[in-house]
């Protein structure tokens, strides 16, 4: 029976990776159900800053934060979400392509850029591509915090206050829906001026000590809370884009399974039919 | 029955309290401070501590905070929560660390003593250790 054996051993090994990748994608869905609740539930935060900010900018206040003013482009800053772990198709290389093309236009500009990476996707490729990198920050895991990205954000807010970066860009996959993530760039600093909403009468915030370290305050926080929206749609984006993958994965392995099995079957009949043949022939001889 | 107001808790990870108020008292940057409704639009930042918030019906609530944004308007209030306390230099240090991380870049950041963490760890623990204090005399 030639190549029977190995047939059917690869056969099992096959069948033992399609187990992997269906429990991966099992547990990818549940995973992503629970990163679409999170996502959920950090909108109303942003959304409070967004109304304050508007109202503030509403009244009448002679400060103007510094991360409201415009300035000529020397440097500009990248925060890029990428995930820590593989397996999840093109969701990472897609976004870096976006990213490389971005950087391209600057290049040709002669803007120079600076990043900060979040996630060991963006590392690893960073470390590959080149380029200045601020802060870098993995390892958040499945319930990502606030906390864990303060400090990349501090970093990059830091060198755009003291001049080094004219503008601050976030790039994180958007999730469109559980089959398709876009890669987004999005502008944080200088932040995109609203329209101050259109009020009857005009009205302005008592502030308490002083309006200077509220808004500072608020500032900060606004810009944090985007990145960590950006950071928890990125993992829902993670899990989709795995769920999708490991379904491929799965349905090929099962493919290939039934083709190899074609195979061993047809080998075993071959080694059949001339034992057979073989056993007729030595009959004959004797008789 | 009481004049009611809404108010919103929310922090960047989750919303904490949704519904109508009479009053909630806080502890703003410059001291404790109660509201009620149809206050004139106010804007604080908070320190540590918590939020007593009395429901529709007069029902007692506390709330812990880190600190955080208190917005108030005549027909909402928001607090704007936040999800740790937070320090000038606890935040200079994770920005520090960040770059650390990114010099290193494959290696994790070593988890040494830190005095900020420490001092930021105890007073977010005093008060909780208050309002569980509290809580027991309410009962």
């Amino acid at each position: 029976m030639a190549g029977g054996k190995e047939i059917k051993s690869k056969i099992g090994s096959i069948n033992n990776t399609r187990k992997i990748t269906s429990a991966m994608e099992k547990v990818a869905v549940s995973k992503m159900r629970r990163a679409q609740e999170r996502v959920a539930a950090s909108r109303p935060y942003a959304e409070g800053m967004r109304k304050v900010i508007g109202n503030m900018a509403g009244g009448n206040l002679d400060y103007r934060h510094p991360y409201m003013v415009e300035r000529e482009t020397g440097t500009v800053g990248y925060i890029i979400i990428s995930t820590d772990r593989g397996l999840c198709g093109g969701l990472n290389s897609n976004e870096f392509k976006r990213v490389v093309q971005e950087l391209k236009d600057w290049k040709d500009q002669g803007v120079s850029t600076e990043f900060a990476l979040i996630g060991n996707k963006a590392t690893a490729f960073f470390r590959r591509f080149g380029g200045k990198v601020l802060a870098q920050q993995a390892g958040s895991g499945e319930h990502p915090k606030l906390a864990d990205i303060i400090g990349t954000v501090q970093v990059m807010l830091k060198a755009f206050l003291e001049g080094r970066i004219d503008r601050l860009y976030l790039v994180y996959n958007q999730f469109v829906n559980t089959m398709k993530q876009e890669p987004t760039i999005e502008q944080l600093l200088p932040l995109p001026t609203h329209d101050a909403p259109k009020r009857k009468y005009k009205w302005d915030y008592i502030y308490e000590p002083k309006p200077e370290p509220i808004i500072d305050m608020l500032m900060d926080r606004y810009i944090e809370s985007l990145v960590y929206q950006g950071l928890v749609e990125n993992a829902a984006c993670e899990h989709a884009a795995r769920m999708v993958a490991m379904k491929a994965a799965t349905d090929n392995a099962g493919n290939l399974m039934d083709e190899l099995k074609l195979v061993y079957n047809k080998a075993r009949q071959a080694a059949i039919t001339q034992e057979l043949s073989e056993i007729v022939a030595g009959a004959a001889a004797v008789g | 029955m009481a004049m009611t107001v809404q108010l919103d808790v929310v922090s960047a990870e989750e919303k904490i309290f949704s519904g109508l108020v009479e009053s909630i008292q806080v502890t703003g940057s410059e001291g404790e401070l109660g509201v009620l409704p149809f206050h004139t639009p106010f804007l604080t930042t908070m320190k540590p501590g918590m939020i007593r918030v009395v429901k529709q019906f007069g029902e007692e609530h506390f709330i812990y905070v880190a600190g955080g944004v208190l917005e108030v308007q005549p027909d909402c209030i928001t607090v704007l929560a936040d999800v740790a306390i937070r320090a000038e230099d606890l935040d200079e240090q994770a920005a520090l660390d960040a770059q650390k991380s990114a010099k290193e870049a494959m290696k994790h950041a070593s988890a040494d003593f830190d005095y900020a963490e420490a001092a930021a760890q105890l007073a977010e623990a005093i008060a909780q250790l208050q309002l569980i204090r509290k809580l027991r005399k309410v009962k």
